[in-house]
């Protein structure tokens, strides 16, 4: 535990409601998609400051693997959103 | 009040670059500035991952999240007619923004609560102790795929899901026209050295950062470089070779597990003296299958049809500008 | 002494990409503040590779610091281009003083 531990800890709490607001907000799917991944930032950065131990010593390395597949996994989803998105959108032009 | 260490300085710039950047990228009124903003974030949340010390997850963080992502939402944002937010503030608005902020509160206070525990056993240790015995000396890397290598095959398989679903939705994107001179130029320089490095982190993820995922990254950005500059279809190739390629990872991951199995070990139990080299031969499945998933969910469907499919209706609307259309 | 060098060239490097940024923040048109933005920030680039090597004894790593100044001038030389080309081919309007 200490002071900059906490204090990217919030930042990612922050970050997180942030981008949970702006994904309920109605709107074009992009923005929501965008603030998503915001929200995913945020947690990412949740979980890598709980695995942080100091400048001086090696870090968690669990959360770490963690993240690596949230970051991958998020951008799977991210691309299958936005392909639905559009799948959709031709839908509704076409008719 | 002691004065600010050089490192707290850098804390704070860092941590307000990034609240006043994730805010202007969800407030932006058009759609472009906002994704450009974003892409801005993912490089400033690298390297809050490199002064936190996580140096695999900013590789990855760069490659994928301001890379891919930045690159994937821009082809979109591109796609869709943006309608103007209407600038009203209404009451279901203000509710949903009160609610995130108590929400906020209270997960802080979670997490504080949490942190000022008594350190107990964390799995940590465990591995530390244990690294040795992996294969490999990158302790994330011994993590993914020793230690907890299921949730990495299952990982993969996930992906693998998400890119047939992106597939089974229709043709891609419409691609762009020739190139002028200078660009072509850099793609041609670039991209094998992009095929370089990406194979070096492949090889290096077993004792400094890196490792597939990265490396996979890194491959498919060069896919995207290549359909920037006028291959529609980002170098992947047909049908046959296409479907071994997405499937690849998955099914190495399962064949080493399965044959593990076989020979009387646990499931994805690497004996302590194979271990590294049996790490390896996934690791280059995984790197090639993600390629080529990443890339395919950047073209957003088959790259079969890419080359013939002029674009939907909406697309076609939205780019009324007469023959310029293709053009970078 | 050597330090003392590096310390010098980061702050000149710091000042030039500042006064990028100025410039982009600044300047009347697209194209003015296209060439502020990659002139200044390339020149800073360049001084803060340059502090950074004398700060590295290893022959490897300067190989890779230099390999990275080379690629960022590139992109940002081929961005820079490509951004002006389509800001002229869809006749953005210079600004006229």
């Amino acid at each position: 535990m200490s002071y900059d531990q906490i204090l990217y800890g919030l930042t990612g709490v922050a970050l997180f409601s942030m981008g949970l607001r702006g994904a309920f907000f109605p709107g074009a799917l992009l923005r929501r998609v965008l603030a998503i991944n915001i929200a995913g930032a945020g947690v990412f950065l949740l979980l890598i400051a709980i695995a942080y131990r100091g400048l001086q010593s090696v870090p968690d390395p669990v959360p770490h693997a963690l993240v690596l597949t949230g970051i991958v996994v998020a951008f799977s989803a991210t691309a299958l959103a936005l392909a639905l998105g559009r799948f959709l959108r031709e839908r509704s032009d076409d008719e | 009040m002691e004065a600010l260490t050089s490192w707290q300085i850098l804390d704070l710039l860092l941590i307000s670059a990034l609240l006043a950047l994730a805010w202007t990228a969800m407030a932006a009124k058009d759609l472009r500035r906002a994704v450009a903003l974003f892409i801005a974030f993912g490089l400033l949340l690298a390297l809050t991952w490199v002064r936190l010390r996580a140096p695999d997850i900013a590789l990855a963080e760069a490659a994928i999240g301001a890379g891919l992502t930045g690159a994937l939402l821009l082809a979109a944002a591109s796609d869709e007619p943006d309608p103007v937010p209407s600038g009203r503030i209404s009451a279901a608005g203000v509710v949903l923004t009160v609610v995130s902020a108590g929400l906020a509160v209270v997960l802080g206070w979670v997490f504080v609560a949490t942190v000022q525990q008594a350190d107990s056993t964390r799995l940590a240790e465990e591995v530390f102790a244990n690294v040795e015995t992996t294969g490999v000396s990158n302790p994330v890397t011994s993590v993914l795929l020793n230690f907890r290598a299921y949730d990495t095959l299952l990982e993969l398989a996930v992906l693998l899901i998400a890119v047939l679903g992106v597939l089974a939705l229709g043709p891609a994107r419409a691609g762009y026209g020739a190139p002028g001179p200078v660009l072509s130029l850099l793609a041609r320089r670039l991209v094998p050295l992009i095929i370089l490095v990406s194979g070096y982190l492949l090889w290096a993820g077993a004792h400094a950062p890196g490792g597939a995922f990265q490396a996979g990254a890194l491959l498919a950005a060069a896919g995207v470089l290549l359909r920037l500059t006028g291959t529609t279809n980002g170098g992947l190739p047909g049908d046959g070779a296409f479907r071994t390629l997405i499937v690849a990872g998955v099914a190495v991951f399962l064949a080493v597990g399965l044959s593990l199995m076989l020979a009387g070990r646990p499931f994805l139990g690497f004996p302590v003296a194979w271990a590294g080299s049996l790490i390896l031969a996934i690791e280059t499945a995984a790197t090639l299958s993600i390629a080529a998933i990443l890339l395919a969910a950047f073209l957003a469907g088959d790259p079969k049809h890419a080359a013939a499919n002029r674009g939907s209706k909406t697309w076609q609307r939205t780019h009324k500008t007469q023959g310029h259309a293709n053009e970078l | 002494m050597i330090e003392i060098a590096a310390g010098m060239f980061i702050v000149l490097a710091l000042f030039f990409f500042i006064s990028g940024s100025i410039g982009l923040l600044r300047l009347p048109d697209g194209y003015s503040r296209l060439h502020a933005l990659t002139k200044a920030d390339n020149l800073g680039f360049g001084l803060l590779i340059l502090g950074l090597l004398l700060l590295q004894m290893d022959l490897l790593i300067a190989i890779k610091l230099l390999l990275v100044w080379l690629l960022v001038m590139a992109a940002s030389a081929v961005s820079a281009h490509l951004i002006a080309q389509r800001a002229r081919r869809q006749e953005r309007g210079l600004w006229k003083p």
